[in-house]
Parts: structure tokens; sequence; C-alpha cells
């Protein structure tokens, strides 16, 4: 008798009247317990529970030496960590999931890369993109980066100002606008293959925000290449508006007379305005943007004025009225 | 071993040859039928909630995780609401009666994440009954997910037997159709809270408003009388 419950009735053979064995139901009801824990619980993961954190970016080639001491538009603010940085982005060209930018970024050629730079300018060029950083010295900027959706980052670019870029293609007498023009490739870009947002992904500026010493062009983040999933190989970076604006991937430059068409606004313009200047004070329609979850803590902080350069940019706007141009 | 398998052999067989005129399975105890059915559902509910738990202590929930354990339990919340409301007419269409002795604790499971959803918001937003306010005046996203929540609370509170029982079937069961008025303003608040890719959300309305049609062809065709 082995494995044989010494208390289980022998007579239980023969009695059809006799429940079924004890142990036999257990185990039968156990494994259909576990199969319906298993089927439900499983189902309710796969539905619901997005994958782990995504593997951070490899780090690039180092582009820069060491940090200089901060400079004039420098926050002292803690950086947020490389792997969160380049795990948590919104790229809606690689795919509308946090994670899918960084899953994804390896199908993204930043090389050989091409950029056209028209419009309204007295020198438009065609030029390759390490040509065109080679024209600027790198300089590092650590910006805060204050998403739409109310997370925000500090990031150490590295990169040139625009104004640099601008004075050297000469915007003519008629240029009051700056529009980008991001890469439109499905075959990089997988998130293109659908219409989540109309295609290409267009952004741009006034042409005084454009020339703000504080606007600038990003080639690296923390002293490397930038990566794939923050928007290689060149990016604007507008610190002073929400995330959206500093569009990535850039591919066209263009300086035009009138305001350009630019994807959010297009795609929900009474939630998303041209300037998106970060305000606290004017609320997304869904969610209020007094307050902010710096990634890394758990709780809120307030959110400032022009992302915390309202000295600096504050002035742009005078007499401007910001409910209405949000 | 053998004995084992000879054992189960006869088990399988022996009641039948011994007593061919009862029916296959023999009478069982007062145990309820599939006694495994309803904890399984409920551990298995609880599955999720475990995992996400689990998650958040080992970091795994990426650089937002209050946003991430946020939508995770929203997500279950609607889903878990859908599943109790395709008991009904699963068990109609198909005959068979388990469906009903899960639809409380889905139901239930339903509930369960909804309050956990809103009581991530409110740690979110630092308890302050302010900015809770305020969204939920102002806001029809969070209004229609708040209300959601509030509907779904007396049908919590009114899912014993005993419930049942106090207010008489009829009236429990008026009061439990609002579980459809929850149903379309939780597929409405996950709607409005998705930024752009609408298809997610589409299947919810889309399986929803399935659920609701079978209902309703139900209702309008005469039942049969016994």
């Amino acid at each position: 008798m082995t494995g044989m419950p010494p208390d289980l009735p022998e007579k239980a053979e023969t009695d059809p009247q006799a429940p079924v064995r004890p142990r036999r139901e257990f185990i039968r009801n156990a494994a259909l317990f576990t199969g319906t824990v298993a089927l439900l619980g499983g189902g309710l993961e796969a539905l619901t529970r997005r994958p782990g954190a995504a593997a951070e970016a490899a780090p690039g080639e180092p582009l820069a030496q060491a940090r200089r001491p901060l400079g004039p538009y420098d926050t002292s603010e803690a950086v947020t960590p490389y792997a969160q940085a380049t795990t948590y982005n919104n790229f809606y060209e690689f795919g509308t999931g946090k994670d899918d930018p960084a899953r994804l970024a390896g199908s993204l050629k930043p090389r050989p890369w091409t950029v056209l730079i028209d419009g309204e300018v007295k020198k438009p060029v065609r030029v390759d993109i390490d040509t065109l950083q080679s024209w600027f010295p790198l300089e590092d900027r650590i910006y805060r980066m204050r998403c739409v959706e109310g997370w925000s980052m500090v990031m150490p670019w590295l990169g040139f100002p625009l104004a640099a870029l601008l004075r050297r293609i000469e915007p003519n007498s008629k240029a009051k606008y700056v529009q980008f023009t991001a890469l439109h490739d499905p075959k990089q870009f997988p998130g293109q293959r659908g219409n989540v947002l109309d295609w290409p992904y267009v952004e741009g500026l006034r042409l005084d925000e454009a020339l703000h010493p504080l606007t600038f062009m990003a080639v690296g983040l923390q002293g490397r290449v930038l990566p794939g999933q923050n928007g290689a190989p060149l990016r604007l970076v507008v610190p002073w508006k929400y995330g959206f604006k500093s569009i990535k991937s850039v591919v066209r430059i263009t300086l035009t007379q009138k305001q350009p068409r630019t994807t959010w606004a297009l795609a929900a313009p009474d939630e998303y305005g041209f300037y998106a200047n970060v305000n606290p004070a004017v609320p997304h329609p869904r969610w209020s943007q007094a307050t902010e979850r710096r990634i890394g803590e758990l709780r809120r902080r307030p959110t400032l004025p022009f992302n915390g350069y309202a000295e600096q940019v504050a002035h742009l706007y005078k007499g401007m009225d910001l409910r209405r141009f949000f | 071993m053998k004995d084992v398998r000879r054992l189960s052999a006869q088990g399988r067989n022996g009641g039948e040859l011994a007593a061919p005129a009862l029916p296959r399975r023999v009478p069982r105890r007062a145990a309820p039928p599939l006694p495994w059915l309803a904890p399984g559902v409920v551990v298995g509910g609880l599955l999720p909630a475990g995992v996400l738990l689990l998650d958040a202590l080992t970091g795994a929930l990426g650089a937002n995780p209050v946003q991430r354990a946020t939508l995770q339990t929203g997500l279950l919340a609607l889903t878990l609401l859908i599943l109790s409301l395709a008991c009904t007419p699963l068990r109609r269409l198909t005959g068979w009666t388990w469906p009903a002795r899960i639809r409380k604790a889905l139901g239930l499971l339903a509930f369960g994440y909804a309050a956990l959803h809103f009581l991530i918001y409110l740690f979110d937003h630092a308890f302050t009954p302010g900015v809770v306010l305020e969204d939920v005046v102002k806001r029809p996203f969070v209004t229609v997910g708040f209300a959601a929540l509030l509907l779904l609370l007396p049908l919590a509170l009114t899912s014993t037997r005993d419930a049942v029982r106090r207010l008489g079937f009829p009236k429990w069961q008026r009061l439990h159709q609002l579980v459809y008025v929850a149903a379309s303003l939780g597929v409405l608040h996950y709607w409005w809270g998705v930024k752009k890719d609408h298809t997610p959300p589409l299947v919810a309305v889309l399986v929803v408003a399935f659920l609701f049609a079978l209902r309703l062809i139900r209702r309008r065709r005469p039942r049969p009388r016994p």
C-alpha cells in the first residue's frame, strides 16, 4: 500500500452510495482550482500588466569631455537617471506606450542623416548631420523637461543653441516662424504604420522664441550620443514649453511667414495649443497642470509658470492672454 | 503505484457497474457543485493585485510607478466588470449554470479594483480634498470615473444573499441594473483617459455594447413560461 490514506474505507469500492474518495476528489478540485486561478489570473495579467521596465539604452559614444561648472541656464536639480530618461519616453513614432521607444529604438538609423534647412532664409542648405554638428561647439545644458501629461525630468542635454544655427542660415525679413519636421519613415518608425497622428510630426516656434538663448538643438544626452528613443540624431529642446513641442529626429527646419500647423494642435486643438507654455494656471481639459511628478519621486510637486524659466521668457508673451493662447 | 492505478480505474467504472440505474455522478455530499470555481475566481482575480504589489516593491513598475499602478487597476476593474456582465448572457446562451456562481465574485473584484484605482489616484494627489473636488466637478473625464465608482458602491454593499432577501428580488434586480450605467461610464472614462490611440477603449466599448445588445434582444422576446 503505497501512498494510500490509511483511513480510506475498503468497502467504498463496492458501495455505490459512498462518496467519491476524498483524496481523489481533493486532488481533482485542487487541480481545477489551480487551473481557474491560472486562467483568470493569467488572463488578467496578460490584458492589463505592462511588461516591466524596458532595458535602458546602451550608452552611446561619448560626445564631450568632463562637465564644466553649471552654466547660467542650468538647473542644479538632481539629474534624472539615464536608465529612466531612456526608458520612459513619449515618442509616438515608435508607439504610444512609454516603453515602446526604448524597445523599438533599434529600428531608427540616425546615420547617415540629412537635414534640410529652407524657407524664408538667405542660405538654404541640405546638410549632413555630422557636418551640421561640426559647425558649432557643443554645449551642455541641464534643463527641466515637463510633459503635458504631468510628469517631469531633469535632462543633461548636449548640443547647440538654435539661435546659432539660425544666425548662420540667415532668416530673411519675411520669416516669422520656424517649422520643424520629423522623419517620416514607417520602416524606421513602426508607430507610423498606423495613423495615431498625422505623420510626419510637425512642430513650430515663433521666430523670437526660436532665437531665445534657452532654445536648444540637442545631439547628445548625458555626455553621449543621443539615443534613438530620445530623438536621435537631432532634436529640439524648448524647456519652458510642454515636452511635445520639443520635436525629435528632425529632418527639416523651415522658416515660414505663417504659423505652422503643428501635429498635436491639429490632432486635439482643444487640448494642445501652438504655444504650449508650461502653465500651472491653465488646466488640460482632463487633468490639472498645477502639479507634476518628477520621475523618481513619489510625491507630486508644484508646477512652475514657464516650467521655472519665467524670468528668462515671460517677456516674450507680454500682453498675450495665455489662457487663450495655451 | 499499482494499487493507485487499480483504484483509480475502479473509481471511474465501479459505481456504474454496481448501480447502472443511477445517474453517472452518484450522490454528492452537501458540498456545492464545482467547489473549486468561486475560490479559484477570487484567488485568480486577486492575483494581479499581488503581482502589482510585488512589482511596486521590486521597482518593476518603471519610471512612473504611480501612473502605471493607476492604469492597471483601472483596467482590471473594467475587465472584471465586463466579465461579470458576461455571466448572465453566457448562462442563458449555453444553459451552463456555473457563470451564475462566479458573477458576484467578479463584480466584487471589479469594485475592489475600482476602489483601489481611486485610492491610488487620491494618493497621487496627496489626498488633497480641494484638488480632488476640482477634478470631480470640473473634468468630465474624472467625473464619469468617479460616478461609476459611486454607482458600484451600493451594488457591492447589497451583494449578499441577505440583502437580496431584505430588498426582495425585483427591487434588488432593479438596483443592480445600475451596473449597466456603471459599465458605460467606466468605458467612457477609459476612452477619455487615452491620449491618442483609441483602439483598446474601442474594444471595451464594443464588448460592452455587444453584451447590452444580448440583454435587450433577450428582453424583447417573451419569456417562456414553465
